[in-house]
């Protein structure tokens, strides 16, 4: 099966987070940057399921150049292609996000850079032979539904995490789905294919929910799903040697326009000591009571 | 579980930094006695969140520093004591044919420390370490007494000993905001987010956060954080059932700058390879910004994308095991100096303001040992003077100089360095007044304490076939290295006619007031109340006897000594001296010290010319009678003021001659001209620092003479001690009322033949053996090693001096030099300290 996860490059944090002095973003000077938590678990979902049923994972991405250090991890936890959609680091809302999503898995890119550089001949890179030629195909009018029929879709699977950890607008993956007209179920923590499809399930309030869906489908996942493998030595070479695609599509104003970030005043965490050794029972008991764990 | 408590008022002292070292200092304070201490960390026990926190923690035990070595060892018997020493033993592995005769370097030095060590083939390596792909190395080291340490556990157990000897309270989670000073600029307080702490005394152990800290009260550390990356490969298949932490040995894969070592299920990974990466102290994230800590940073992934292939070269199957995952890397920070070693003592800015910084694991608990005891008043049974504090210079205290050496030294942490090694960054910084002249000389400069001079002059190659035959040429490159058959013709030069050289990198600085007298009696071993217009070498001690120092003072009035002391150790001379001037101290506050180097220029000039040179141009009577042997006068030379001191570190009749710095090339050009005709050669270091010396027995601080030694051991006593007091006489005159277990020699070598027929000469650190081979230790457990090596070649010989037990050190004894893992018969030619060259002294004091 053919699966394509989105991820994003965010910073990785501490504990405490500082701005920028003009407000307007997170200061990463002294920090790293990672995949997003749900990101990495659905792209070793992807892995995972493409071991179990044969096909292979593409990774893509919206971000700047530097975003490519996160695709090479996530190829070398075992993705197979990596696309990089080039922004110039400005931020992306979440609807030009998903039409950039969009246009990139239909293969109706229609951005100046658009033919693909042929990924290197190797084990873990294999070109994706279900790709349109951009140039062989024209490209179909999204904004017009009517017009044509929906655009080819060379995957069974669109995995993405449930919110980026970062702007966590939670909207990407329905967003996508609408556009091509995919059953979407999201918060998933459990994901299995089927012979009609695939079974998914997530938490909620204390119950179980379990969709059965078939595919093609968009399925946002959460951390917890499993627990993503660490990448090995000659993973990590391969995914240095891979070849990253790159698209570079065109921003465009969102809905919503960012007017800066503001850190909350700290509510500043307390500990409270009980007590020492059984000294503490009262208290504890006191306490337990209260949050009515005592029946 | 650390101590929730209020914070005290005051404290004997407190300790900035609750790593290896603070916790280590912390315990050994409290066993010397102290109470009232207080170590502030502003991060959690039992790990704060510094390097000690990520350290690799692995020890080898060989060094080349004769000070670390020292240090490691101490450290590994204390982490013994402690119960958190694992041995698993240790490779370093060689790739090429260069590193194979590094590690036979290594394998021999270590004999001379008396450490285990064998070299090993590619198929034995391969047993030690089945995972090892042995058809990658060329062959290896192996160091069975190598292991790992728990360094947190044993800082948390020394902490807790401190505070059961209710000797230290304990304030985790306090950042330090100031340090005070008061009027005397002495330490006052420390101010923290938990409070303000009085005390007199501080120890900053904070390691990479040392400068910040330090430039709080004033002060500078000069240290830079820097990166070292690190990865953690695992499970380990192979690891799954080995007991405990670690069951082969550590591999440290040197032609890369890598090591390989076990921990419990994994594969710890770590490289010096990488480009450096200097992070600035203010750059530091704060806990909670850190992800992981303050000195857990982002791994750069292409920073160690080569080291990956590297290490699967060497370890294939284990490492390239599709199941086996890289679960942590780090761009870890850890402290590096200038020149490598530690920054010890307190800090010559502000009294009281000690600084216990830039110590690796390996050193940490010896550090913190040599520290109380520094602290307490008495000098550290270790000699630690290589990593005095004190001893840096102005220009190698700035940001720019430590980061450039930093930069320079990182990639070289696994190299191959030799002994003569110099430094490039950041030069040149100090020229002497005739730098110029001796750059169109064709000078080949090296660098000493930041000064150019010029080890010897391509231009007396011209001298090359006037003494063809006896230059004594080396054939082996490594020995060649930083050295040229030019320095023996300069030498044979000198002794034929005379030489001049530029001396200008001494320290020279005066004591003066009516206290000077005092306080120069009180550490001097000499007899100081001399004539005006004496020059007194001598010997410093420190109060268990073992060498501090040794140099010249001159007594130029009746309240103004002048010391002149090499320029390595200069700044810890200028410090050990005003130390002594203090209120309470022999100077009685009735003295001042002034550092004249930047004001004076020295030049020498010797050989049996050189009263003729000199005569003609100074009306000053410089005969034998009229200008006598140790002593010092004005003269007018060439229409400059010159002092002009007759001693000699060479051996020949000459003169020291001391001008104003700007007037020195004058003096240099009147004396060259005035030279000519005599056969005045340039001479360089080749021979002022090494060749003429040799010859003479004449030692040398740092190389003979430091701690562990004595007068007598070196063959240095006079016949009668003064009756003044003066640090160490107590030790001596005990030391002098019984035979020595140990006494200093110079060896010539019978035989420079290898093995495979070529000549080797040494360079310096070998260990002296018996004819057949056997280690020679005395009844103090020192064992016998070179301390100085050179070529002799007026007495056409090779020069080695080395202490030898008291049975060994007899004339015409045979015995044996092992040079890169060959041995080479030597015989004894000097017991003590008689001259080799002109045993009377004759050309001195004609």
């Amino acid at each position: 099966m053919e699966i394509a996860v989105c991820v994003k490059r965010v910073p990785m944090v501490g504990g405490k987070i500082v701005v920028t002095a003009d407000g307007q973003d997170v200061d990463t000077r002294m920090s790293g940057f990672t995949v997003s938590p749900h990101e990495e678990c659905a792209v070793e979902e992807a892995v995972r399921l493409v071991e179990r049923h044969g096909g292979s994972v593409t990774v893509l991405t919206l971000g700047p150049p530097a975003a490519a250090d996160q695709l090479r991890d996530m190829l070398s936890l075992g993705a197979s292609r990596a696309v990089l959609l080039e922004t110039d680091g400005r931020e992306w809302g979440p609807i030009a996000t998903a039409e950039a999503i969009v246009a990139q898995v239909t293969g109706a890119a229609t951005d100046p850079a658009a033919s693909p550089d042929p990924a290197l001949p190797g084990p873990a890179v294999c070109p994706d032979p279900a790709l349109p030629d951009p140039a062989a195909s024209p490209a179909p009018a999204l904004s017009d539904p009517a017009a044509s029929p929906e655009p080819a879709l060379p995957y069974d699977l669109l995995l993405f995490g449930n919110e980026a950890a970062d702007t966590g607008d939670y909207q990407v993956p329905v967003r996508v789905a609408h556009a091509l007209g995919l059953p979407c179920v999201t918060g998933i923590k459990n994901l299995e294919v089927t012979d009609a499809g695939a079974r998914a399930k997530r938490e909620y309030r204390g119950t179980e929910e379990v969709f059965d869906i078939p595919l093609p489908a968009v399925v946002s996942v959460k951390e917890g799903i499993n627990l993503p493998r660490y990448p090995s030595l000659p993973g990590r070479l391969r995914a240095k040697r891979a070849t990253i695609e790159t698209r570079a599509p065109q921003w465009r104003a969102d809905g919503l326009t960012k007017t800066g970030l503001r850190v909350p005043a700290g509510e500043s965490k307390r500990a409270e000591i009980l007590g020492n050794g059984a000294d503490a029972v009262p208290a504890l008991v006191a306490l337990l009571d209260e949050l009515g764990i005592l029946s | 579980m650390s101590t929730m408590s209020d914070t005290p008022n005051r404290a004997s002292a407190v300790i900035i930094g609750a790593g290896i070292v603070g916790n280590s200092l912390a315990y050994h304070l409290a066993r010397l006695g102290w109470r009232e201490l207080v170590l502030v960390d502003k991060g959690p026990m039992p790990n704060p969140g510094g390097s000690t926190g990520h350290a690799s923690n692995f020890i080898f035990p060989i060094e080349y520093s004769k000070m670390m070595m020292e240090l490691t060892a101490d450290s590994t018997e204390q982490y013994e004591e402690l119960g958190v020493f694992t041995q698993s033993g240790g490779i370093e592995v060689a790739r090429t044919e260069a590193r194979m005769q590094e590690l036979r370097r290594r394998c021999t030095q270590a004999k001379a420390w008396q450490i285990p060590a064998q070299m090993i083939s590619p198929a034995e390596v391969a047993k030690l370490v089945p995972y090892l792909d042995e058809s990658v190395i060329l062959g290896g080291a192996h160091f069975p007494t190598v292991g790992v340490v728990d360094s947190l556990r044993a800082g948390t157990l020394m902490r807790e000993s401190a505070m059961q000897l209710g000797a230290l309270t304990v304030l985790a989670g306090a950042e330090v905001l100031g340090i005070d000073t008061d009027d005397a600029g002495r330490v006052s307080a420390v101010r923290t987010t938990k409070g303000d702490i009085e005390t007199s005394v501080c120890a900053i152990c904070c390691g990479v956060w040392a400068p910040r800290i330090a430039r709080m009260a004033g002060a500078r550390i000069p240290l830079t954080p820097i990166v070292h990356q690190m990865i953690s490969v695992g499970p380990i298949p192979l690891f799954a059932d080995t007991p405990g932490e670690i069951s082969y040995p550590i591999v440290r894969d040197v032609d890369t700058n890598m090591y390989e070592r076990q921990h419990g299920g994994d594969m710890e990974v770590g490289s010096y390879a990488h480009r450096p990466i200097i992070v600035a102290p203010d750059d530091i994230p704060s806990i909670e910004e850190a992800a992981l800590s303050p000195t857990e940073m982002p791994f750069t992934q292409d920073d160690f994308d080569p080291q990956l292939m590297q290490a699967l070269e060497l370890m294939p199957d284990l490492l390239g095991d599709e199941r086996v995952g890289i679960r942590y890397a780090i761009n870890g920070l850890i402290s590096m100096t200038p020149d490598g070693h530690p920054l010890i003592g307190e800090t010559p800015e502000v009294p009281g303001l000690w600084s216990v910084a830039a110590s690796w694991i390996k050193e940490g608990p010896g550090i913190g040992r040599a520290a109380a005891e520094w602290m307490s008043g008495g000098a550290p049974e270790i000699d630690i003077h290589e990593a005095d504090i004190s001893r840096f210079y102005g220009h190698q205290r700035t940001t720019a100089h430590v980061i450039a050496r930093a930069r320079e030294g990182f990639n070289k942490m696994y190299g191959i360095v030799h002994p003569a090694e110099q430094w490039e960054s950041g030069r040149p910084v100090r020229l002497s007044p005739v730098y110029d002249r001796e750059r169109d000389l064709g000078a080949v400069f090296i660098e000493t304490a930041g000064w150019e001079r010029p080890n010897w002059y391509a231009s007396n190659d011209v001298l090359l076939e006037r003494y063809a035959g006896r230059l004594m040429e080396r054939g082996a490159e490594w020995e060649s290295r930083w050295w040229s058959p030019i320095i023996n013709a300069e030498h044979l030069a000198m002794r034929d006619a005379c030489g001049l050289v530029d001396l200008s990198a001494f320290a020279v600085f005066d004591i003066v007031g009516p206290g000077a007298l005092a306080a120069v009696q009180s550490v001097a071993v000499a007899q100081l109340d001399v004539r005006v217009g004496r020059v007194i070498y001598t010997s410093l001690l420190d109060e268990r006897g073992g060498f501090r120092g040794d140099l010249t003072i001159m007594r130029l009035g009746p309240q103004r000594f002048r010391v002149v002391t090499g320029g390595a150790t200069g700044m810890m001379d200028v410090k050990w001296f005003a130390d002594h001037l203090s209120e309470g101290g022999p100077g009685g506050g009735q003295a001042v010290i002034a550092d004249q180097t930047s004001a004076w220029t020295t030049l020498g000039l010797w050989g049996p010319r050189a009263r003729d040179v000199l005569s003609s141009v100074t009306p000053a009577d410089m005969s034998h009678d009229g200008f006598k042997f140790g002593t010092c006068r004005e003269i007018e030379l060439g229409g400059v003021t010159v002092l002009a001191s007759r001693i000699s570190y060479v051996g020949e009749l000459g003169w020291e001659l001391y001008a104003p710095i700007e007037e020195g090339r004058r003096v240099w050009d009147t004396v060259w001209e005035a030279g000519q005709p005599h056969g005045l050669v340039p001479v360089g270091i080749g021979v002022y620092g090494t060749t003429g010396r040799l010859e003479k027995g004449y030692r040398a601080y740092g190389a003979e003479l430091d701690g562990s030694y004595d007068l007598v051991e070196a063959g240095m006593t006079r016949p009668k001690v003064k009756e003044q007091e003066f640090l160490g006489k107590d030790a001596y005159l005990a030391q002098r009322s019984s035979p020595p277990c140990a006494l200093l020699c110079t060896l010539t070598v019978d035989d420079h033949r290898s093995a495979s027929g070529q000549l080797r000469y040494m360079l310096g650190g070998e260990p002296i053996l018996t004819a057949a081979g056997e280690a020679l230790v005395d009844a103090k457990g020192r064992p016998s090693y070179v301390t100085s090596a050179g070529s002799g070649p007026s007495v056409g010989k090779h020069l080695l001096m080395a202490y030898l037990p008291a049975e060994h050190a007899v004339e015409g004894n045979r015995l044996a030099v092992e040079y890169l893992g060959e041995q080479y018969p030597v015989t004894v030619a000097v017991a003590g300290s008689a001259p080799l060259f002109d045993p009377e002294n004759d050309r001195v004091r004609s």
